[in-house]
């Protein structure tokens, strides 16, 4: 940043870091600092670096060359537990926290309050320090939950509130809105702006660039390891950082609509309930149609989807498929008559971590590669599909294609999650919260790729917390609150406002 | 928490382990009159006392979803090393800690080779009990060795009248409890086995804390070693054999998962063994046919294993989120 002669050194200066992996360049000599108290936005292109680069200040990897100075002194951690101590902490893109834990032992795994003279744990203590730490967050939870009953959104919350225990001076947030609703994401920065307020210092990393344009002061711009722009946030608006992103500029977000189709139903819900879960939900999803499923997180969205794939029971109702009823629905039996589900949690739910992402690719589609009565891989056919979408989704570079997908950065994790499925060539498509961690670059691509999927005749069902998403996207869009279908919005009807009443409109719970 | 957990049926298999243990009693009970007199129960208890031991250690291990198939050769190891020097005329008292110092180094060997040079641990394990076994039997010189009396006088000695035995093996389940539940170490041993890659992010000592579970895991073979010889006085050739799979077994009856990050010691552990104990107590008391034994532990196995199962499946289906009044 070149602000003149600025009264106090900074309080974190990066010089010229370098990283590669496997020879391949992923940071190629960043220069970059930061004062005490202000939030520094860093934006960039799927696997342009900034999970790297944050993962070199927060001792999870070593630079190749390069150095860093933290509060005056040069900062090298050897382990994340050295960079905590310094006063660094990380909130990651992916969440880690331990789901056989309970909320107060993930929040102070380290640090746990011991009884004096024993190494023992002082429960008394550790849950009143717990307590104490998710008032911050907002968070109403017994502290002895296990982490594996909370929703995403909670345990989100619960990953910044870890951040605030060990009392950092700098803290990374690395796409901390991806698994929030509006709402969350608006008590998130509430939040963050009353930490900035104490003095915290922050990095942002976000794709959403509205959010880092409102709440940052300084922006950094990566693409493909290189700086290529950085200064106060008021110099950038949104055209700007995209095409300082993708180098290139992008005029349009959202495809044309095309008007709704008057096709036959391709997924029907009658009167779908399950006790405590959804209640008399119907609804009739055409060939051809997006059909937009929008409500607040825990509304419901992603239990219907589960519920339509098979992935959940049901205790009343019926699913038509093709209008024909679709009996004790397994996810096996879903994908023969052509649905597919894009999983909301793709780390547990939607990928193979430890394989190739060829063979993700490859995982659905398998079967229509290897015909009867063999049923031996068609090898050829199947590399030329697997690449033709794999251009289609902007997923690069091929010639990692042996390499586990956890390399990968997380959007490209996503592109992977969808290219798989896309690859089977599904008649519908479930998708939940599709573009989460997704650039704005592959974002456009993306929504083109659903556009010419209902062009030819896919029905496609699309969950997201993004209202832009919805409005940009749908033909149609239903809202959903505690289970139940309160609203249905044609087209020409689609009004913001009114999608976030229905959504919220709610009787206090008990 | 939500009323869920407060389902008969889950009440029920979450205590899985405790309700197979008590129809065991209960069938054997209701054939025979002899079985459920204290007096068999204590023996029971002070039978399975050996197989628990290791079974402790070994709960550790799994915890981080690893394994020791080397505790049997190394019960072994530690036995003919005290036996040895016990018949060499050292005191009991040296040969006993010089039995769990080898359990201590072989346990320290398998935490070598597991994190520094990340071998996998049915590997390194499986490596060592061949080491071990072939080591014991070159101190052996593969004959069976009999005893001091020393040694089974401790057997068979009370310290305020509780056998020595379950003196021992109530210490160490103790320890071993409070450690697992109540310790930070411990806590980290679970976050270690749900996601040691989460784990190393987290700031956790990983390296160190998989290395200590297979020097407890060692410690606790050897402890058992000691007590298994309390009760035999003699050191044979196939002495601590299968052990591995008798502790195995106890810990995976007991809730352990093999996957790491679920188990635990007490009542866990501690019941998958004496449960065994118990099947084989039971068998013998009906003047079983003794070819019917494993048939009869295997089943049992199985039939813990599929509880546990059902369990699994249960609790995932009552502990989805109410979205709405039911
Ligand atoms: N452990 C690893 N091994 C090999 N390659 C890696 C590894 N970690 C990251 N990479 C590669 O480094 C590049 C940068 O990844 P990084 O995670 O920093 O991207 P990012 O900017 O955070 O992207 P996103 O917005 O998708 O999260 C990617 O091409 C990724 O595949
Ligand atoms: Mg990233």
């Amino acid at each position: 940043m070149s602000s003149p002669a600025p009264a106090a050194p900074p309080l974190l200066r990066f010089d010229r870091i370098q990283k590669s992996f496997f020879g391949v360049p992923v940071l190629q000599g960043i220069s970059l600092s930061l004062d005490q108290g202000r939030a520094l936005g860093l934006v960039g292109e799927n696997g342009a670096g900034k999970t790297t680069l944050m993962n070199i200040l927060g001792g999870n990897l070593a630079p190749d060359a390069g150095r860093i100075e933290f509060a005056g002194l040069p900062h090298q951690p050897r382990s994340p537990l050295e960079a905590a101590a310094a006063g660094i902490a990380f909130v990651h893109q992916e969440l880690n926290l331990f789901p056989n834990l309970s909320v107060a032992e993930n929040l102070h795994l380290t640090a746990f309050p011991r009884r004096r003279g024993f190494p023992v744990i002082h429960r008394a203590l550790l849950r009143a320090k717990t307590r104490a730490l998710l008032e911050q967050v907002s968070l109403d939870i017994d502290s002895d939950t296990p982490v594996e009953r909370l929703t995403a959104g909670e345990r989100q919350l619960v990953e910044i509130a870890k951040a605030l225990g060990i009392e950092a001076r700098l803290l990374i947030l690395d796409e901390p809105t991806t698994s929030l609703t509006d709402l969350e994401t608006r008590r998130l920065f509430d939040l963050l702006e009353r930490l900035r307020g104490q003095g915290m210092t922050m990095i942002y990393i976000s794709h959403h660039l509205a959010d880092v344009l409102r709440f940052c002061d300084h922006i950094a711009v990566l693409r493909d390891g290189e700086l290529v722009g950085s200064g106060p946030a008021s110099a950038f608006n949104a055209t700007r950082l995209i095409s300082l992103m993708v180098g290139r500029q992008l005029d349009q977000v959202f495809p044309g609509s095309a008007p709704p189709p008057d096709s036959p139903p391709v997924l029907e819900a009658r009167r779908l309930s399950h006790p405590g879960i959804i209640d008399q939900v119907s609804f009739t999803l055409r060939a051809g149609e997006i059909l937009g499923l929008s409500g607040l997180m825990g509304s419901g969205r992603s239990e219907l989807a589960r519920i339509l794939f098979g992935l959940d029971p049901f205790g009343a109702g019926e699913i038509l498929v093709e209008g024909k009823p679709l009996r004790r629905p397994r996810p096996i039996r879903c994908l023969r008559r052509g649905l597919a589900f894009v999983t909301e949690n793709r780390r547990e739910e939607g990928l193979c971590l430890e394989a190739s992402i060829a063979d993700n690719l490859l995982l659905v589609a398998l079967r229509d590669f290897a015909p009867p009565p063999a049923r031996w891989i068609r090898r050829r056919p199947l590399q030329a599909a697997a690449a033709r979408i794999r251009s289609a989704v902007r997923l690069t570079p091929t010639a990692l294609d042996s390499h586990p997908v956890k390399t990968l950065s997380g959007g490209n994790q996503q592109k992977v999650v969808l290219a798989k499925w896309l690859l089977s060539q599904p008649r519908v498509i479930i998708l939940d919260e599709p573009t989460r961690g997704i650039d704005v670059g592959a974002k456009c691509e993306f929504y083109q790729l659903i556009h010419d999927l209902a062009a030819r005749g896919t029905g496609i069902l699309l969950i997201s917390s993004e209202m832009e998403e919805l409005l940009g996207l749908c033909h149609r869009i239903l809202v959903l609150r505690q289970g139940a279908i309160r609203d249905e919005l044609q087209r020409p009807e689609f009004d913001r406002e009114r999608i976030l009443r229905a959504a919220l409109h709610t009787e206090r719970a008990p | 928490m939500t009323p869920a957990t407060r389902h008969p049926w889950l009440i029920v298999l979450n205590q899985a382990p405790v309700v197979l243990f008590l129809a065991v009693l209960a069938l054997f009970g209701a054939r025979s009159a002899q079985f459920l007199q204290p007096d068999n129960l204590v023996n029971i208890l002070i039978q399975s006392s050996s197989t628990a031991m290791v079974a402790i250690g070994m709960t550790f291990v799994l915890l981080t979803a690893g394994v020791d198939l080397s505790v049997g050769s190394m019960m072994f190891v530690g036995a003919a090393l005290a036996g040895k020097l016990a018949l060499q005329g050292y005191p009991l008292l040296l040969s006993i800690l010089a039995m769990i110092l080898a359990g201590l180094l072989g346990g320290a060997l398998n935490a070598l080779f597991v994190t520094r040079l990340r071998i996998a641990p049915f590997i390194v394990t499986l490596a060592t009990l061949y080491l071990g076994r072939g080591l014991g039997l070159w101190i052996t010189q593969t004959r069976a060795m009999n005893l001091p009396e020393s040694f089974l006088h401790l057997g068979a000695g009370r310290w305020l009248g509780i056998p020595i035995p379950l003196v021992i093996l109530g210490t160490v389940l103790l320890i071993a409890h409070i450690v697992l539940q109540h310790t930070p170490f411990g806590r980290q041993i679970y976050a270690t086995g749900q996601d040691i890659e989460t784990a190393r992010k987290a700031g956790l000592r990983t390296g160190r804390i998989l290395a200590s579970v297979y020097i407890v895991s060692g410690a606790c073979a050897a402890l058992g070693g000691l007590i298994s010889l309390t009760q035999l006085g003699a050191v044979s050739p196939t002495f601590g054999a299968q052990k591995e799979f008798a502790a195995i077994a106890a810990a995976v009856l007991g809730g352990t998962s093999l996957f790491g990050g679920r188990g635990r010691v007490f009542p866990g552990t501690l019941l998958g063994a004496v449960l065994i104990q118990t099947v084989e107590n039971g068998l013998v008391i009906l003047n079983a046919d003794p070819y019917l034994y494993p048939l009869v532990t295997s089943a049992i196995i199985f039939v813990a294993v599929s509880l546990d199962c059902l369990r699994q499946r249960l609790v995932e289906r009552l502990s989805r989120r109410l979205i709405r009044p039911v």
